[in-house]
């Protein structure tokens, strides 16, 4: 369904990702781990077109959408969902209307259904209620149940997840686990998601991409992963944070 | 200092370029994307509503101060009834457009830059671009089409506001014959003043949209980069009224003398 060769990206003369080249398979969940500022999020921002690669290709059923303009790539973007890190509702409007912003846009549902399907969203996400509250009057992790309610409401195919879980304490990051497995489930979505959080790497891909000095390190199942003895990924799954650390651990 | 110069070209041109792409894109929008009315509504009502107050005060007194010094000179001549005149064609083909122009830079480009700055940082423009919609079309041609709708309405109450505080000053503070004041004022106060005033008005608006558009599209990260974005959108307007004012003088003279 996705398939990335030889990616490259540059910010100046910071080389972010170098050669990138993976495939995901219809209905896959993929977690993309690795080191903050490694380039994980650019790599998501570059699935879904938000920004251009130097080189290489981002082919969604087979349509490579690293030549596409902007208007263009709008009718791709059409099948995926994006939870961004910060969430990004849109602070003037209201949950209601953040949550059904695509569906009023394109006015083919009249008022009533968008409310119904908002309300459908919205106990999905654990929220019901809570529709003519503001994003500022929203907790981190309200913020982002919301962001996915947002994300889902049009049924996308393809569900991106910017670090979910960061910033959020221990139990509203499981609920937020809980959500992300329990939507995959329910609507069948393919799911990728970059995290630096190795617990919520664990639980919501049934595989791990590593990405290590811009490159992929590592492609394996969650177990494998965890059992590796390879130094680097058990530094980065352990959080040691340097080599002379190992003697003391 | 040969390199830095080089720098400030090469920015100013990609600035000049990515700004000629945007209007580009609100064009193209204007022309093939269904507008929102209620957004168009909206942006018309922040922008022309919420400017009059300030925009009042500055035609008012422009033309009360306008009005003082004109007839401080006048006087010495015994042309006091003249005065009005003067208030009448400078506010209607210079300072109401001009000022107007400023005021609103000032009070809503801010707002603007500042609004889609912050909507920037906050990955909110990214959001909307994954939601399948062009931000263009969402954001900036509702904004665009509010001030040049509303920036001519504005400034024709700027001018009249002007005129009557100028009236209201050389009646009652000066002692000007009320009736030689109008008379006057009406005999040599033509249309194409008023015209060439409502063209300029009408530019001046879509150079305030498309900077404060731009500046706040192009931030860069972090509180730093809306608050310069914001200085930015205010100063550039600015400067851009007062050269396109000198410019757009000399061919609208021409054109409609």
């Amino acid at each position: 369904m996705i398939e990335v060769r030889n990616l490259n990206k540059s910010f100046g003369a910071l080389r972010v990702l170098q050669g990138v080249s993976f495939s995901i398979a219809k209905g896959e969940a993929l977690t993309v781990i690795g080191a903050s500022g490694g380039g994980k999020s650019v790599l998501l921002k570059l699935l879904i077109g938000l920004i251009c690669p130097d080189d290489g290709e981002v082919r969604i059923e087979d349509v490579n959408i690293a030549g596409l303009d902007e208007r263009q790539l709008l009718k791709v973007r059409r099948k995926f969902g994006m939870l961004f890190q910060g969430a990004a509702l849109f602070d003037s409007l209201t949950v209601e209307e953040n949550i059904g912003f695509i569906l009023n846009r394109e006015r083919t549902l009249r008022p009533a259904e968008i409310a119904t399907r908002v309300a459908e969203v919205l106990e999905l996400v654990g929220l019901s209620g809570i529709e003519k509250k503001w994003p500022s009057e929203l907790s981190g992790g309200m913020r982002k149940r919301v962001g996915l309610a947002r994300a889902i409401i049009y049924r996308p195919e393809i569900l991106l997840y910017d670090e979910p879980t960061t910033g959020l304490d221990p139990i509203a990051a499981d609920a937020i686990d809980q959500l992300i497995i329990r939507v995959v489930e329910k609507l069948k979505v393919t799911s990728i998601a970059v995290t630096h959080d190795m617990r919520s790497a664990r639980r919501i891909g049934k595989r791990i991409l590593m990405l290590y000095r811009g490159s992929i390190y590592a492609d394996k199942t969650p177990d494998d992963l965890f059992k590796s003895t390879d130094p680097v990924i058990c530094r980065f799954v352990n959080g040691i944070s340097d080599a002379r650390e190992d003697a003391f651990v | 200092m040969t390199g830095l110069a080089k720098k400030v070209v090469r920015e100013w041109l990609d600035g000049l370029g990515r700004g000629t792409i945007l209007c580009g894109e609100i064009f193209s929008s204007i022309f093939t994307v269904k507008l929102s009315g209620r957004d168009l509504l909206y942006q018309m009502y922040f922008i022309g509503v919420k400017s009059q107050s300030v925009v009042g005060i500055t035609g008012a007194f422009t033309g009360m101060v306008l009005c003082y010094q004109t007839f401080v000179e006048f006087h010495k001549v015994k042309m006091d009834t003249a005065t009005l005149a003067v208030v009448s064609v400078g506010l209607g083909s210079q300072l109401g457009p001009v000022l107007t122009g400023l005021m609103v830079a000032g009070r809503v480009g801010a707002a603007i830059a500042a609004e889609l700055g912050t909507m920037r940082v906050t990955e909110q423009i990214d959001a909307l671009r994954t939601l399948a919609t062009h931000p263009v079309d969402y954001l900036i041609v509702p904004r665009f089409l509010a001030m040049l709708l509303v920036m001519p309405v504005l400034t024709a109450g700027s001018i009249c506001v002007g005129i009557m505080a100028g009236y209201l000053v050389g009646v009652f503070l000066l002692g000007i014959n009320s009736t030689g004041l109008w008379y006057n004022m009406l005999h040599y106060t033509h249309l194409n003043d008023m015209l060439v005033g409502m063209i300029k008005t009408f530019i001046f608006g879509a150079i305030i949209a498309v900077i404060a558009c731009y500046k706040g599209l192009n931030c860069t990260e972090g509180a730093q980069g809306v608050g310069q974005a914001t200085t930015e959108a205010v100063v550039y307007s600015s400067i851009s009224i007062l050269i396109t004012n000198f410019f757009l003088t000399m061919v609208l003279n021409r054109l409609l003398p």
